[in-house]
């Protein structure tokens, strides 16, 4: 039998000549992932077990970007304890304030993380570099404290869906769609346990920034991992930024998946998921209308150079909607240069959008755009569970950048191809 | 290891915002999550909850977030166990990490009612609903996963050998 290429990482980083679904292996890191709020709980425990050591400084990767800048005292003393941490430790790719970015927007533009790898990060999406054609999944604190320690982690090797791509996608629609739409075809438990992996000459239409979407939201399917094929975008887009000799694995012809779902890129719409469960999608035709006070276009999930210029788009020329309240959040500080460069923030801000510095902020109801009671809000992050967004009361509406943009001009959930042209 | 108590029952896909919403992630400390623990989903939980109490659940229970904080809040509220048809790996895997008993059983999950007397047995699986009068069967702990739980962690059991 042969294996997908998720178990083929697997095998190779546990020494095995092959592995089977269901077989518990450990599998040695290329990278050990955390941030503001999941680091110090593992710190907690890594100095509760006696830890002495790290198992190598140049691959563990600590990122302050929840609630950076610090939103409050107990938040900064979260960073403090994780920022000592990084000092005592000697820690290389520690991220503060001014070099930081949403991890999973920051780890990729880095070049921290890429083909053949096998990462995990205390952190749910840390599934986003299946992109780059690496395994690398989400797990919590404590896991992330023997990982630190030992350079290593368990696993039970995940059985398969295959996700095949056909066609090319229209305007307006994209990676989040793709993502949206197959979540709302196979439930937020479709893939429990398992790896989505993304198959189908519809992948090679695929920009870098999709892709890193659709990954990014596997763990809404409850997805172990979702990952692509490396190809000449790959290749292209890790030219110059991963200094280690990228690994290419590719399933074997024979590899066996549970189920086979085929997504038409063609003829998808532009798809956004009402409240309370990712699951729950709904096509902009049918959805469009429904009055929004918020948007807020951001997060790991489409934070990304892409979706800051399909935004801009949209929003040039345009004004947001009065009642509605519009928050652009860069996902990494070069991004935020580029768009500055680019003459996005002047397009944001001119259209009466708030832009904020890099952070998770609104997306898991931090601070930075909390919604109150009644409220509701177009996002382009990746979940819409009851409170999320602040007042268990609110409301979450997953969407596109395209969509959210469209959506913060009218006022309501807006199909941006059909938005009055600009005088 | 036996654990004894009161059923809090809820339905599927219990996430880990409604277990411990983000707001309060600006700690670390238990007693301080504990507070807050399933205050999005049932506000009354933390008034009602007594040490030993039992959680039940349906499908997909802890999907979301990976935040460690959702398993230790519900530790740390005093519930000694948590039962559900299914549960989302990250938070499968961050309850056996921190020491919180927790069995998949869909026949359990689905006949168990709230404030129902549930009595559960680590070493065999057993699960007996005292109010019911009704066993079922969970699969038990491999003993190197009791081994874990009785240490109180992960972390812990490596510590102690």
């Amino acid at each position: 039998m042969g294996m997908t290429m998720t178990q083929k990482i697997l095998a190779a980083h546990a020494g095995l000549e092959n592995v089977t679904a269901g077989q518990l292996i450990e599998a040695k890191l290329d990278l050990v992932l955390g941030n503001d709020i999941t680091s110090p709980v593992a710190i907690n425990e890594f100095e509760k077990c006696g830890a002495q050591s790290i198992f190598d400084k140049n691959r563990i990767a600590l990122v302050l970007d929840h609630f950076v800048p610090n939103k409050d005292i107990k938040a900064a003393e979260q960073c403090r304890q994780t920022r000592d941490f990084a000092g005592k430790y000697d820690i290389k790719n520690f991220f503060d304030v001014g070099r930081m970015g949403i991890e999973h927007a920051l780890l990729p533009e880095q070049g921290l993380v890429g083909p053949g790898d096998c990462v995990i990060g205390a952190d749910s999406h840390t599934c986003t570099y299946g992109a780059l054609g690496a395994f690398s999944t989400g797990v919590g604190s404590t896991d992330m404290a023997a990982g630190m320690i030992s350079g290593k982690a368990w696993f039970k090797v995940p059985s398969a869906i295959k996700v095949v791509l056909k066609g090319k996608l229209s305007p307006y629609v994209s990676g989040k769609d793709v993502i949206l739409h197959l979540i709302g075809e196979i439930g937020v438990d479709g893939a429990l346990y398992q790896s989505l992996e993304f198959t189908g000459e519809g992948v090679k239409e695929l920009s870098m920034d999709d892709r890193l979407c659709i990954s990014n939201m596997a763990i809404e399917a409850g997805a172990k991992n979702g990952i692509f094929p490396v190809d000449d975008v790959t290749l292209a887009y890790e030219k110059g930024r991963f200094e280690r000799e990228p690994k290419i694995y590719s399933a074997d012809p024979d590899a066996e998946y549970t189920r086979e779902v085929t997504i038409d890129l063609d003829i998808l719409r532009p798809t956004v998921s009402f409240p309370h469960l990712p699951e729950n999608t709904k096509t902009i035709d049918e959805a469009a209308g429904v009055k929004m006070d918020q948007a807020v276009i951001g997060s790991c999930t489409n934070g990304r150079m892409e979706d800051m210029r399909t935004a801009a788009a949209i929003l040039k020329g345009r004004k947001v909607a009065k009642g509605l309240r519009c928050i652009v959040i860069p996902a990494t500080q070069q991004i935020y240069l580029d768009c500055l460069r680019e003459g996005l923030l002047e397009i944001f801000v001119e259209a009466g959008a708030v832009v904020s510095t890099p952070t998770c902020g609104p997306c898991l109801g931090g601070y930075m755009g909390i919604l109150g009671k009644g409220e509701r809000a177009v996002s382009t992050t990746n979940r819409n569970f009851v409170g999320r967004m602040g007042h268990v009361e609110s409301e979450v509406y997953l969407a596109s950048p395209a969509v959210a943009a469209a959506s913060a001009v009218t006022g309501v959930l807006t199909d941006p191809a059909k938005l009055p042209a600009v005088d | 290891m036996i654990a004894n108590g009161t059923v809090h029952k809820y339905g599927d896909n219990v996430d880990t915002d409604v277990i411990i919403p983000a707001r309060y992630l600006n700690t670390a400390s238990h007693e301080e999550l504990a507070k807050h623990c399933m205050e999005d989903i049932d506000a009354t939980f933390v008034s009602t909850v007594k040490t030993g109490d039992i959680i039940v659940a349906n499908k997909n229970f802890g999907c979301g977030s990976s935040r460690e904080h959702a398993p230790i809040a519900i530790k740390a509220s005093g519930i000694s166990c948590v039962i559900a048809s299914t549960f989302a790996r990250i938070f499968y895997r961050n309850s056996i990490n921190i020491g919180l008993p927790i069995l998949e059983c869909s026949e359990a999950a689905q006949e168990i009612k709230d404030g129902d007397e549930v009595e559960v047995d680590f070493d065999s699986g057993k699960i007996l609903d005292k109010t019911l009068g009704k066993t079922f069967q969970a699969q038990p702990f491999p003993p190197f996963i009791q081994n874990i739980i009785e240490k109180g962690g992960l972390l812990n059991s490596l510590k102690d050998g």
